[in-house]
């Protein structure tokens, strides 16, 4: 069904449609059109679903680790301080091996407090043991959201859809929103390896000591290692079945032959193709390189994608303070022992701060000039730097 | 193995590594044969954890789960509504557990959410008086003038300066309608209350006072003993509340001074030694207070309107 949908209600339909047990959440800008909505269906009784409405993001991660421990399908959705919040049980989800998904309406850290996007949240919680995924826009949210519970209880590995901020979750857009039975034919109900039932007594989260734990560690690395290729699966299958693809780990554009290549994550791929495409009009050979799967990290996915590209510049939201953009650094190491090409880290839109198209194809013809190696914040004010204002 | 050899005998089994006299281990040994098989316990991080849960060994019977150190609540809530929805909650009982730091410090925030939101929960704290996972320190619930690891007595201090926080009200003020209070050396009437509480639908609250060897340091075999003490000084109240009214109080036969039960306790030496008299008093004048619990309702008010 085509439907012109705010990207938040376009996520609590995709979520609705995914039939979950449980749904848990706290009020957070910009993730709150989401549960808003969530909150409408359930009190209209179009979603048959257990409802929380917990009292931190703390506590809301509590409720859906408890409820995908039972064996439900579990689903919350937060946003920047409320992530951090919930750090603590977002490593525990993942270490218990329970198949939550949630999303991450990807919004700017305090301090200073700012409540517009970047992607600072989900990429300082890499580490996790989360499998990671950004979409470009509303169709691609809709989309990785079915995919996400697919992914999730086939692996027993918690998703986080990362979706930007205002940018995605307050633009309205087409959306087509797949039929109920199509749905169902691709996410049919979970059957948990594993859950917590009387009939079966079980202990799940014991204290595991030094002659054990590295072990645990080292099956969930394997599982998420192993994950690139169900994330690529469950990707093509969902194509046959809805017509629809977005890429897998990665998506390529107009790379070969590039004299640059440009990578980012989310939305901002939206105005870097249309950058991309003035800068072929002007004849400078620009491709582009979508990181869709950021845990785990596509290693493999990249270098074939840019075999026999010398430069690129890697645009993104974040920045590890102290050394350079996170997916910058990441890109480096997939070329860890091998031929690399030069690769440089743009940091920009930080806090909200607008990417212009311009801005995007400076950074191109720049790299083209000079490909040397190097890190950069872009777009930012002089006048507040010198300190004549603020 | 056969049947029969397999046959549970406690649905938390001993060859657990708690210490000897552990007065937890006896509490919540208590407390799962009181509610018996169809549970699903909730454990908050803690000695009760730690000891019956080290890997690959479990004492449990009983599906059980441990997630963190505060968040036993929350996740006893997502299983509660996740099993309704799934229409696979009938005949089961969901309890969550913990200690005194994971239910009066650092659990508040999920708790007071369980309570508000009404889940049909039985919560039980296991009130040893601190961080005894931790190696004795402090918690909210540590009693006035005790010695714990961080409220050393000294030049400047007689032990902990705060009285207990009083969560057994803070849950009646949540409204939740059965809170009561219960120790080891009334296993009747813990195991009755369990029994109570478990009958009601929605929130409960069961506050055990569970003496602690090393913490409180004193010989294994006082602990029950020191359970009656606590009892019998009037420092531990036993009372039931439902619906924001007291409808029992366990009142001692023979009241006993304070002194009976702070003297075999280490963490208690130093008030009676000089300059421990003011806080001796002020623990009899608690003592006195909880003397005169009588049943009747509870005088709550505030804008929440509560039951009493």
């Amino acid at each position: 069904m085509r439907a012109i949908l705010e990207g938040s209600k376009a996520v609590a339909e995709a979520v609705r449609l995914c039939r979950p047990n449980l749904v848990c959440a706290y009020p957070i800008t910009p993730q709150t059109h989401i549960v808003e909505e969530l909150s409408r269906m359930v009190a209209e009784g179009s979603l048959d679903a257990g409802f929380v409405l917990a009292e931190s993001e703390f506590g809301a991660a509590s409720v859906v680790l408890g409820g995908s421990a039972v064996g439900g399908r579990a689903y919350t959705a937060t946003s920047s301080q409320g992530l951090l919040l919930m750090v603590e049980v977002i490593f525990n989800i993942a270490g218990l091996r329970l198949p939550v998904v949630m999303t991450c309406a990807n919004r700017a850290v305090s301090a200073p407090i700012n409540i517009w996007n970047d992607q600072q949240d989900s990429v300082s919680i890499r580490d996790s043991g989360w499998i990671q995924l950004y979409v470009e826009d509303n169709q691609e949210a809709v989309d990785t959201h079915i995919q996400a519970f697919r992914i999730a209880e086939e692996l027993m590995i918690p998703v986080m859809v990362c979706m930007d901020g205002y940018v995605l979750t307050h633009t309205v857009e087409p959306v087509d929103l797949p039929e109920q039975e199509e749905v169902d034919r691709f996410l049919p109900p979970y059957r948990p390896k594993y859950r917590l039932d009387p009939d079966d007594p079980f202990t799940m989260g014991a204290m595991v000591g030094p002659e054990a734990y590295m072990e645990t560690r080292y099956h969930l690395h394997m599982d998420m290692m192993e994950a690139r290729s169900v994330i690529r699966r469950v990707a093509e299958e969902y194509a046959e079945s809805f017509g629809r693809y977005h890429g897998g780990l990665v998506e390529a554009y107009d790379v070969e032959g590039a004299d640059v290549v440009l990578v980012s994550m989310g939305s901002l791929l939206g105005t870097m193709r249309e950058a991309v495409e003035e800068l072929r009009e002007e004849g400078l050979k620009v491709g582009l390189l979508k990181i869709r799967c950021f845990r785990p990290f596509p290693k493999e996915a990249i270098h074939d994608a840019l075999k026999g590209v010398g430069v690129v510049g890697v645009i993104e939201k974040d920045v590890s303070l102290g050394l350079e953009g996170t997916l910058c650094s990441e890109m480096r190491a997939a070329f860890c022992g091998e031929e690399s090409p030069e690769i440089s880290s743009f940091v920009m839109g930080l806090g909200g701060r607008d990417i212009t198209v311009e801005e995007i194809k400076q950074v191109a013809r720049e790299l083209a000039a000079d490909p040397a190696c190097r890190v950069e914040f872009r777009g930012l004010k002089e006048e507040l730097l010198r300190g004549d204002e603020g | 193995m056969n049947e029969e050899a397999r046959r549970v005998i406690n649905l938390m089994e001993p060859g657990h590594t708690g210490c000897a006299g552990c007065g937890q281990a006896i509490a919540a040994r208590l407390v799962i044969k009181a509610a018996g098989p169809r549970v699903i316990v909730a454990n908050a991080t803690g000695c009760l954890e730690v000891y019956t849960t080290t890997y690959p060994r479990s004492s449990w019977e009983v599906p059980w789960i441990h997630s963190l150190f505060e968040n036993a609540a929350a996740v006893a809530a997502g299983m509660e509504v996740t099993l309704k929805a799934m229409g696979r909650y009938e005949g089961i009982k969901i309890i969550a557990q913990a200690g005194d730091g994971g239910t009066a410090d650092i659990g508040m925030g999920c708790i007071s959410g369980m309570f508000e939101r009404g889940h049909d929960i039985l919560y039980v704290c296991y009130d040893n008086e601190g961080y005894m996972n931790t190696g004795y320190q402090r918690s909210g619930l540590t009693p006035l003038g005790a010695r714990t690891t961080t409220s050393p007595p000294g030049r400047l201090s007689y032990g902990n300066r705060t009285r207990k926080k009083n969560m057994p009200m803070i849950a009646v003020a949540h409204g939740v309608p059965y809170v009561a209070t219960a120790t080891v050396s009334e296993p009747r009437d813990l195991m009755r209350k369990v029994q109570r509480a478990l009958e009601i639908e929605g929130p409960k609250y069961l506050h055990i006072l569970v003496p602690c060897v090393p913490g409180w340091g004193y010989e294994s075999e006082l602990t029950v003993e020191l359970a009656r003490l606590a009892v019998e000084t009037n420092l531990f109240p036993l009372f039931e509340v439902e619906n924001g009214v007291i409808t029992k109080v366990k009142k001692p036969k023979e009241t006993r001074p304070v002194e009976d039960y702070l003297r075999p306790q280490r963490r208690f030496a130093h008030l009676f030694r000089p300059g421990g008299e003011e806080i001796l008093d002020e623990l009899r004048r608690i003592a006195e207070e909880n003397s005169r619990l009588e049943p009747g309702p509870v005088r709550l008010f505030g804008p929440t309107g509560s039951k009493s």
